[in-house]
Parts: structure tokens; sequence; C-alpha cells
């Protein structure tokens, strides 16, 4: 080498660039993919690597937070009177609509007692933030400021006023994970609250679709859709969206349908996870009637009795957690008395449909 | 890049702001259009600092970004090293470039970046971005020229190079 060359600076270069490293790389990479497409051990590891994330979660939705709070200060005086007397107005009737159901929920528990079906068991909820940050937008999944401090676990549902979300699928010490319903690895059993006929919802991306829709079944554009209960990983009778396009599948035999989910999927401030709680009790002078003069009991004792939700819905902030019935399925029904009673419907599709015992969660 | 005093917390500082600005929340209208900050300031580093930042920072911030946004892990990882091989291949020629060919060539660098992740996306059997989704990149070639400049003026202080 000629002396006024120089020292050998592009050799260094062409080290950094050298495609041995690259292919090393590359493999490594995509070791990963392949290990975390197919969820073993990874998955641990990566619920530890969920810890050390976490504050950077926190420090992503700081500007979410702040955001929401600069509007809070922001709103005039006004603003907030109408919202006051709209938000007022809101719980007047929803109070209302609450003492109606309980008496239902009462007569629908003295009415168990007497067929002696097993004991429904009542549901609680607890009020959890939702934590502003955008994930990856392939996946549709949600982080929620609450964690296994606050009582959070892996399976709990989750559902806004609308309806259901989804489901937590990740937990760490102060934030947690939800799959939402729309994720392409979702699926949730289903019926038609209009005839009982059993279905899986599926996640698409963006909506909902219902798939194996039996051309015999009836089932409708515009017919409401609540979880089925079966499977035991959701509870029964909570809405999950309403058809709003039918097309026959590639077969020609059955019938996909599109869903609009009822809930708000895409941002709220906070949602609400379900956790059991204690069942809706026969109080036992009713009990006694019940069982002696052999005909439900008058309902005024009935309102009486279970004034505590009402005390807990008068200041919401109190506790976080409330009284819920599980009662929007029920509406549905009364009101279309034209079609097919409610018991008959649930035998054809009962023999059809798979019947899943879990939601799919994404391990493939 | 000797006798310029730079300043070394610029580095993991300015990534650790690149993945932060990924996960700030966007309106729903905007999401689609959301830069790949990480990509950009990467890209500046190696062409800037190539001693410093090469396939093995690309490939740890990767990682880190997958467990942050929750994706297949390994994805950005994988994107961030082929896009970091090309950019060291290259490097001689694109800094010497004037700033509409830098931008021309990031473009193509991030658009690339995207036919890399669908690919990922088609093999690991999850759903690929809707179409709306390969708009980003322009974002990405306008925002360069800023990063660029903020990142230069950052490194070297007030005045300048």
């Amino acid at each position: 080498m000629p002396p006024y060359a120089g020292p050998p600076v592009a050799s260094r270069q062409g080290d950094a660039a050298s495609p041995l490293r690259l292919l090393a790389y590359l493999a490594l990479a995509i070791t990963l993919i392949v290990l975390d497409d197919q969820a073993g051990w990874l998955s641990r590891l990566r619920a530890q690597a969920n810890v050390l994330v976490q504050p950077v979660w926190a420090l992503a939705g700081l500007p979410g937070r702040l955001g929401t709070q600069v509007k809070d200060n922001a709103a005039s005086h006004g603003q907030l009177v109408t919202e006051n007397r709209e938000l007022r107005n809101q719980l007047l009737i929803a109070n209302a609509r609450l003492t109606r159901l309980q008496t239902a929920a009462l007569d629908n528990a003295q009415l168990r007692e007497l067929l002696n079906v097993a004991e429904r068991s009542g549901l609680d909820v607890q009020l959890a933030p939702i934590l502003d940050i955008d994930l990856d937008p392939v996946r549709q999944r949600l982080v929620l400021a609450a964690g296994t401090r606050d009582g959070v676990h892996v399976g709990q549902a989750v559902i806004d006023a609308g309806g259901l979300m989804g489901q937590v699928i990740a937990t760490t010490g102060n934030s947690a994970t939800v799959l939402l319903l729309t994720d392409p690895d979702h699926a949730v059993p289903v019926t038609v609250a209009r005839n009982g006929v059993r279905l899986i919802v599926y996640g698409r991306g963006d909506t909902l679709e219902l798939r194996d829709i039996p051309l015999s079944a009836g089932v409708e554009v515009g017919d409401e859709i609540v979880t089925s209960g079966l499977g035991g990983r959701f509870p029964a009778g909570f809405p999950v969206g309403s058809i709003t396009a039918l097309r026959p599948d590639d077969t020609h035999a059955f019938l996909v349908g599109e869903l609009k989910p009822a809930a708000q999927l895409d941002r709220g401030r906070d949602v609400l996870l379900l956790r059991p709680g204690e069942a809706i009790r026969i109080p036992p002078n009713l009990r006694r009637d019940a069982s002696e003069a052999g005909e439900p009991a008058d309902r005024e004792p009935a309102a009486h009795e279970r004034t505590q939700p009402d005390a807990s819905a008068t200041n919401p902030a109190a506790g976080g957690a409330s009284d819920l019935i599980p009662a929007p399925s029920a509406r549905p029904l009364e009101q279309q008395g034209g079609s097919p009673p409610a018991g008959t419907p649930v035998v054809p599709a009962a023999g059809r449909q798979p019947q899943p015992s879990q939601p799919q969660v994404p391990q493939r | 890049m000797s006798r310029l005093r730079d300043k070394p917390w610029v580095l993991p500082v300015s990534l650790v702001v690149a993945l932060l600005l990924g996960l700030l929340p966007l309106p729903a209208l905007l999401q689609p259009l959301r830069p790949y900050w990480l990509a950009l300031v990467l890209a500046y580093w190696v062409i800037e600092t190539p001693d410093r930042v090469g396939l093995g920072i690309a490939f740890a911030s990767g990682v880190i970004a997958d467990l942050l946004y929750g994706g297949v892990l390994g994805e950005q990882a994988l994107r961030l090293v082929i896009l970091t091989f090309i950019l060291q291949r290259f490097r001689a020629r694109i800094r010497f470039f004037p700033m509409s060919q830098q931008i021309l060539a990031i473009g193509g660098l991030l658009f690339n970046d995207r036919i890399v992740s669908a690919v990922v996306h088609i093999v690991v059997g999850e759903p690929t971005l809707p179409w709306s989704y390969w708009w980003a990149p322009l974002l990405g070639m306008a925002l360069w020229p800023l990063v660029f400049v903020l990142l230069d003026a950052l490194r070297f202080g007030r005045r300048g190079r």
C-alpha cells in the first residue's frame, strides 16, 4: 500500500455492513418471530418484559391524560351546567329503570326457585380507566391503567355502557391488556336475542362477523345479538351488537352476517370490568309467602328490600362497584312477542353449532 | 465527527422519544399516517455516526418497540435491521446527497419497510394493515429534514455545525 493512501478507512465501513452480520441478525429476528408465533415459553418471557415496559406506557399515556385535564379545565361554566343537568336527568331515568329491573330480577329469582333451577351467580362491576396509548394497529388491544393490585385478573370480561367490549388477556402490577371483540383472534359464543339461535361471533379487525348461520334459523338484519354464556368466559345476556347485513357464504348452505358492535370500541375514558358478586337473594319472608301461598309475592316489598344498589347509584364515585343485573337480554324478548316463543327454536340450532369451549385467546 | 464535540446523551434520548412518539394517541383519522419515528431517528444515527449505531442497536431497539407496541415479537427488529443494512451499504452516497435526494432515498426505505412488514404479516398469518397505512412513508419523507436538522442542532449545540 502506498504511504500516501492513509489509514484504511473504508475497510471499517465494509465490516459494519458485512452481509454475515446481517444474516446473523436476520436469523435472530426470524427466530423471535417464529417463537412468538408458536407462543411457547416466549409468552412467559413476554409477561416478564411487560413489567419493564409498563412505566414507558405510563409515560406515553401522560399526554393523553394531560389533554383530558386541559379539556376539563377549559370547559366553560355554561357547558358544565348543561352537562350536569343532562347527567342528572339520565340518572333519574336510569334509577327508575333500575327499580323496575330489580323487581323483575327478584321475580326471576323466585320463579327459578320454584322451578328448582340452579341459582345464577350475581355480578359486580369495577371501574377501570383506559390508558390512552395507541398499540400496534393490526391487533385490537386496549391498555387499562389498573392491574393486579386493583384486583384485575386474566379472563375478566370487559364491558361499557353499550355492551361487551372484550376480555383481559394480560396483567401486570398496575396495568392490564384487553383483547377487544374485534381482534381477529377473538370469538364469542352468542345467541340471537329474538329467537335464541346459538352462534359464534368472530372479530374481523374493525367489525364483527357472524359465521355459519343456518338458513333455517330465521336470523334477520337488525337482530340483537347477546352473549350466550356458553364456555363460561362471558356471562350470559350482554349485548354484543346488531346485525347490519347478511349474505350467503361460499357454500351457499349458511349465511354470514356483519355486526355493528354494541359497545364503543374505539375510545372512551373508562371501562367496566365484570367480576363475580353475590347472587340475588330472596328475602326470607317472601320465600315463605311463595311456598305457602303458591303464587308470586306482590311487588311492594320487593322494591323496598333492595335499596342498597340505589344508594350506590346515587353517588357513583364511592366504591366504584355496584350491583349489576344482566337484564338487557330480557328486553328484546319481551318486545318481539309476535315471533315464535323463546323456548322452541333453541332445539334446531343445538345440534348443528360447534360449541365453543373458550373464546380463542391468541395462540394458534 | 471527531473534532466537533457532540453530546453522548442525545442518542439514547432520541431513541426513547421516538419510541414514545410511536405510542402517542392520535385521532382515528390521523392514525394511518403515523410516521415511523424510530426508523427516521435510527436512519439519522446510522448515516451520521456509523461507528456507534449499527445492526446491534437497530435490532435491540426493534425488540423493545415490539414489546412496547404489542405486535409480533421480532417484526420491527427485522424491519429495522433491514433498513439499517441498506443504509450502511449506501451511506457514503446518501450522506452527500442534497436534501431533496435524501428525502427520496428515505421515502424509498420507508416504503420498502412497509413491504417487509406486510410480508411478515402474511407469513405469520396476521391480517395486513389497510391500504391507507401506505401513505405513512410520505409523511415520514416530509418529516425527514425536520428530524435531521433537529438532531443535528441537539448534537452540536445551538450554533449548528
